[in-house]
């Protein structure tokens, strides 16, 4: 069984379509990457799949591990082990990131049966996490992502992925504002995490991402359906030719070329 | 008028019904019952309370006697009692006009206390008014904190007044924490005078009660600091008014205030902030904020800022904000694995955290975050 199954997913918001019938199959191990333009409908699938109730699922049906995905509240999801590395990172000044990380480690092994981390666990559990990603611990007692930089926001949300071992990662732009020392070690918190279980969607709208997180698969999103499908070459051949490459055109080209 | 007649006659036999006192007292006492008189109960028609409707509160006059004649009230209480709250205000000539339950409490100058002052006004009887009385005397250069708890069970009616006297250089901080019954009538006065570079500051945490008005009056001097704080938490049809005058009468004072409330339910809250900078006042430096979260469709803010301003080399700075819930700080909790509701009640304790962490008072601190934490988590989904 497909640890992800995305089957014809329609979505909107207000009463704009953005989702216009995706067909996604991740199996457990793999690396997909899903590219394409500003405005294709990229973080809006992720969001989808996370459960934001700000878009509104018209169609289709999206099963982890045959269990209907839709059907489940965000809070079900995580637990049940979908995890998205937020495009933008909210700031929640008066939560401590230490309260926030280990109310969320504890509801989720609650839910795998596993029992509750005490204080001195949680803390050995996340040093080891936050050495890999090169984060101050000072981080952990700050309010969540309160006055951290773009860089620390992007490696505070794949630090929190380690912590909580998902078994599909979404990672939206985890990418965009990283300088490439950031980028590396950030890529590097990622690529440790792969294994045979564990599938994840890498959302991007550059290819340099992708030297570092190598893909299985390469979709390409346009206006609201994956276009084009193929291997980690695709990629290159987007970087070398652009979307244009592919036959996808920005809104305001393809007006350009009636 | 016949109503202010006919309440007055109610309210004469309940006066000359109260135990004999001492003459300086006494005469306290009568001046304030005739003050009184002539006030009448405010109504909404009256700008201080136009949000505030205290008729209910007015029908609960009979007055429990405390069991034993009060210990005679030290020599220095005589020089100060009644000396700064003024009579003006309804409820304080009330107050005033039934001076039995009175406390003095003196910090000697230079003196630092460890431990807090604390002052626990239990419910009066059922269906009876209280008027709680403290007078607090801080000498020069001394160090204090005091905490005044006011909680009960039942329909009562709560009428406190505190005068707080802060000599010069000394630093007091004051905690009240308000967790009356959900049907007690709770009005309440803080009037404090700040001496020469004396700091002050004051953290009114108002829980309970159905209907409550808390007044908290600070007039500086030269050089004074003053912390306004306040933290109000309502819901079902709870109402609460807070009330904040800071009188800057001298230069070089600075005064910040903090006023944040959650609304739930029906709730109604007011907040009115009067911030006085007089002519001498010049170099005054005075922040006024108040911010409320409103959890429900139905509950209502009054909010108003208000400013005289006499002088003209000062800063002074107001601003209010109501919002709600942040959907996207919601998603993001949960998102991470935590329960809808418990994110929800993690965003409401996160907006009270920064009135929480001004406490200083470790072990108040804790029960007041035990009691919040319990607030928020019998809060239907």
């Amino acid at each position: 069984m497909p640890l992800l199954e995305i089957i014809d997913l329609r979505a909107k918001v207000g009463d704009r379509e953005i989702l216009k019938g995706i067909n996604l199959t991740v199996q457990h191990g793999e690396v997909h990457a899903i590219m394409g333009p500003n405005g294709s409908g990229k973080s809006t699938l992720a969001q989808v799949l996370a459960g934001r109730d700000l878009y509104q699922v018209t169609g289709g049906q999206v099963l982890l591990d045959g269990r209907d995905l839709l059907e489940m509240d965000p809070e079900e999801r995580a637990r049940e082990g979908v995890f998205l590395a937020f495009q933008y990172p909210v700031e929640i000044p008066g939560v401590s990131n230490m309260y926030f990380l280990k109310a969320a480690v504890n509801q989720i092994r609650k839910h795998r049966g596993l029992e509750e981390l005490d204080a001195m666990d949680f803390l050995n559990l996340v040093r080891e996490k936050m050495q890999v990603m090169k984060m101050d611990q000072a981080l952990l007692n700050r309010p969540v992502n309160t006055g951290f930089s773009g860089g620390e926001k992007k490696r505070n949300e794949i630090f929190q992925m380690a912590v909580l071992e998902p078994r599909l990662a979404i990672l939206d732009e985890t990418d965009s504002g990283l300088d490439i020392d950031a980028l590396r070690t950030v890529s590097g918190g990622v690529n440790a995490m792969r294994s045979p279980e564990r599938g994840m969607i890498v959302v991007t709208h550059y290819q340099r991402l992708l030297n570092e997180i190598v893909p299985d698969y390469v979709h390409v999103l346009a206006d609201g359906r994956l276009v084009k499908s193929g291997g980690k070459e695709l990629a290159l051949e987007l970087e070398a030719g652009g979307y244009a490459a592919v036959g996808i055109y920005d809104e305001e080209e393809a007006v350009g070329r009636v | 008028m016949t109503a202010v007649a006919e309440l007055s006659a109610q309210w004469l036999e309940l006066f000359t019904q109260q135990p004999a006192a001492e003459p300086w007292i006494q005469a306290l006492r009568e001046k304030a019952f005739a003050r009184f008189s002539e006030l009448g109960f405010p109504t909404t028609h009256q700008e201080e309370w136009r949000f505030t409707n205290v008729a209910p509160v007015t029908k609960l006059a009979q007055v429990s006697w405390p069991a034993e004649r009060p210990a005679r009230l030290p020599e220095a209480a005589q020089a100060h009692l009644a000396k700064y709250a003024s009579l003006d205000h309804p409820f304080v000539a009330l107050n005033t006009a039934f001076l039995n339950d009175v406390r003095v409490i003196a910090v000697p100058r230079g003196a630092t206390l460890e431990a807090p002052i604390e002052i626990t006004c239990d419910a009066p009887a059922e269906g009876t008014a209280a008027h709680p009385r403290t007078l607090i005397l801080v000498g020069a250069n001394a160090q204090c904190s005091i905490v005044e708890t006011y909680r009960g069970a039942g329909a009562y009616f709560t009428n406190a007044v505190t005068e707080i006297v802060v000599a010069d250089s000394a630093v007091v901080d004051h905690y009240k924490v308000q967790q009356e019954s959900l049907s007690a009538y709770h009005i309440a006065t803080l009037q404090v005078a700040i001496g020469r570079s004396a700091a002050f500051s004051s953290h009114s945490i108002s829980l309970g009660g159905a209907l409550v008005r808390n007044d908290v009056n600070a007039v500086l001097s030269q050089g004074s600091d003053a912390n306004i704080n306040g933290l109000y938490i309502v819901n079902g049809t709870q109402h609460v008014d807070n009330h904040t005058s800071i009188d800057h009468a001298m230069p070089h004072a600075t005064s910040h205030e903090l006023y944040k409330g959650i609304l739930d339910g029906r709730s109604n809250a007011v907040f009115n902030g009067k911030i006085i900078v007089r002519k001498d006042a010049q170099k005054t430096d005075s922040k006024q904020t108040n911010k409320n979260l409103v959890l429900s469709d139905d509950a209502v803010i009054n909010t108003k800022p208000e400013l005289q301003i006499w002088a003209d080399d000062v800063r002074c700075t107001h601003g209010a904000t109501i919002g709600q819930l942040d959907s996207e700080m919601l998603f993001y909790l949960q998102s991470r694995g935590i329960g809808r509701k418990d994110a929800r009640n993690l965003l409401i304790y996160a907006f009270a955290q920064d009135i929480v962490d001004r406490i200083k008072v470790q072990s108040l601190r804790d029960s007041l975050e035990r009691t919040l934490f319990g607030k928020f988590h019998e809060h239907p989904e």
